[in-house]
């Protein structure tokens, strides 16, 4: 049981280094802001929703795994949050004088 | 691995700082500070000082970022008009220079200085650690940074608070005599609907944040300073989306918040001439309850006096 | 498994660090507010990853607080944003 657990961080965790690399590469890429940021937002929090999925069973306790959760769900709403006023301020740069 | 990873973070950290120093632009040089800032505190993590990584993080990511952004766009208002006369921007270009070179020098002076004296120690660098780890049980505490700032070393604590609150009356005594007591302003005409919704959503989980770093510092990394941040970032982001207006800075619970903490903690530190053994001392059975309710005061203080120096000098006169 | 965890990290700070410089470059200002959102979500993975590693459970407060000051630092950057493009002295104009 405890080698499946073992086998499931290795798996989840290098998925989620490999999202991080896709969203730089997509950072580097890509040919305007709006996908850019798409690339950013989307494939960090992807990684990181993998990599605390990775982590979750090896969590001393309980408690350490909703924090593992906890610490996910706020960086969903900062990177939503983030993405959507960066945006916002392209859109008023771009209708403005 | 780690000793890759560790070359990895230092190669990264001074390429920012040199990216910092090299940038023309303020409103970038002040970007990438907070990102060098949220990076330092991994750095504090590899060498094991979390409490000082939570400090890094909190204040170097968060609030000077925010002091730093709002002093750049007040900066930025007379520099717009004095371009359009022309005149005493040279003058100020070349002065500019010569104040980053004697800078420039003046840090390389300090850094040298900082590289002999560690070079200079002797190899089992002395230390206090066993002594403070062996006295930690008369404190009550279990964590010994908590143990030194409150305990220990106490004295330096408190004046540390008191320098806090000095540097809000130096912002404060910036506002003219028409708008003295009178709020000062944070929010824009219209602020932005994400961050008006991020301003009902994240205080909630702040507070629980902040109640946490506070209850977790006595056992664990974290304590009064961390959490006081986190409550004053909360209160912020409150009056950035316009929330909530800032209060008059002459309002009487505004200023028995900013006092009460300092005020707490120096009757304790007097008491200790009579149920202690002098200034700043606790008696043994009650010291935890003590440094705990120290540091509950402490905390609202902190979060009071680091919310209202960001949001700087009164602008608007006082309501009657 | 605690140096795969530290290769993972070092993985995740290199492509931080890349995406991170990339950003700061920017002639765009509007993407330079990017940064502090990428070294957050990089950042709490790596502290994540490091403290998995290294079993220090205090880590992961680590992180809460790197994830909730870069949320923080986010919504800071809107405040001068909104000054910057009328910097005319009419405060009137609004935006269509």
């Amino acid at each position: 049981m405890t080698i499946l657990a073992h086998v499931f961080t290795l798996l989840a965790v290098t998925a989620g280094a490999l999202l991080f690399l896709a969203g730089t590469i997509g950072l580097l890429r890509f040919p305007d802001t709006l996908s850019r940021l798409h690339a950013l937002s989307k494939a960090d929090n992807l990684g990181l929703a993998l990599i605390v999925l990775g982590l979750l069973p090896q969590a001393a306790s309980l408690t350490d795994g909703l924090k593992l959760i906890l610490i996910w769900l706020l960086a969903q709403l900062s990177a939503a949050t983030a993405s959507q006023l960066i945006a916002g301020s392209l859109n008023r740069r771009k209708s403005g004088p | 691995m780690t000793l890759l990873f560790d070359l990895a973070l230092v190669a990264w950290l001074i390429a920012l700082a040199g990216h910092i120093a090299m940038t023309r632009e303020d409103r970038n040089a002040i970007v990438a500070f907070i990102a060098f800032g949220l990076l330092l505190g991994l750095a504090w993590v590899r060498l094991s000082a979390l409490d000082v990584a939570l400090t890094e993080v909190a204040i170097g990511g968060g609030v000077t970022g925010v002091l730093l952004l709002s002093a750049e766009a007040h900066l930025r208002k007379p520099l717009a008009q004095d371009s359009a006369q022309d005149r005493p921007h040279d003058g100020r270009r070349r002065l500019g220079n010569v104040g980053t070179i004697a800078a420039a020098l003046a840090s390389a002076a300090v850094t040298a200085g900082l590289a002999l004296a560690v070079l200079a120690l002797p190899t089992p660098a002395p230390t206090l650690a066993p002594v403070a780890a062996a006295a930690l049980d008369t404190t009550g505490l279990g964590n010994p940074v908590t143990a030194v700032l409150l305990a220990y070393r106490a004295l330096d604590t408190l004046l540390e608070k008191v320098v806090l609150l000095l540097a809000l009356v130096g912002v404060w005594s910036l506002a003219p005599d028409r708008t003295w007591g009178g709020a000062p302003s944070l929010a824009p005409a219209v602020a932005p609907e994400p961050l008006v919704y991020l301003a009902r959503v994240l205080p909630p989980i702040g507070v629980v944040i902040a109640v946490y770093m506070f209850w977790v510092g006595a056992d664990a990394p974290g304590g009064t300073f961390q959490a006081g941040t986190v409550l004053a970032a909360m209160w912020l982001i409150v009056m950035l989306a316009g929330l909530r207006q800032p209060p008059d800075t002459a309002h009487r619970v505004l200023r028995l918040l900013l006092v009460g903490g300092p005020a707490l903690f120096l009757a304790v530190g007097f008491l200790g001439f009579f149920i202690a053994d002098g200034f700043l001392s606790y008696p043994e059975p009650i010291a935890k309850p003590l440094i705990l309710g120290i540091e509950a005061a402490l905390t609202l203080s902190i979060a009071a006096t680091l919310a209202m120096l960001v949001a700087g000098p009164a602008q608007k006169a006082p309501e009657p | 498994m605690a140096d795969v965890f530290t290769a993972a990290a070092l993985a995740i700070l290199a492509a931080t660090a890349f995406g991170l410089f990339r950003v700061l470059r920017s002639r765009i200002a509007v993407e330079r507010m990017m940064a502090v959102q990428l070294l957050g979500t990089g950042g709490v993975a790596a502290l994540l990853l490091l403290g998995a590693a290294s079993g220090v459970a205090a880590t992961s407060d680590a992180a809460l607080l790197l994830m909730l000051f870069a949320a923080f630092s986010c919504a800071a950057f809107t405040r001068g944003e909104e000054d910057t493009p009328d910097e005319d002295p009419q405060p009137t104009k609004e935006k269509t």
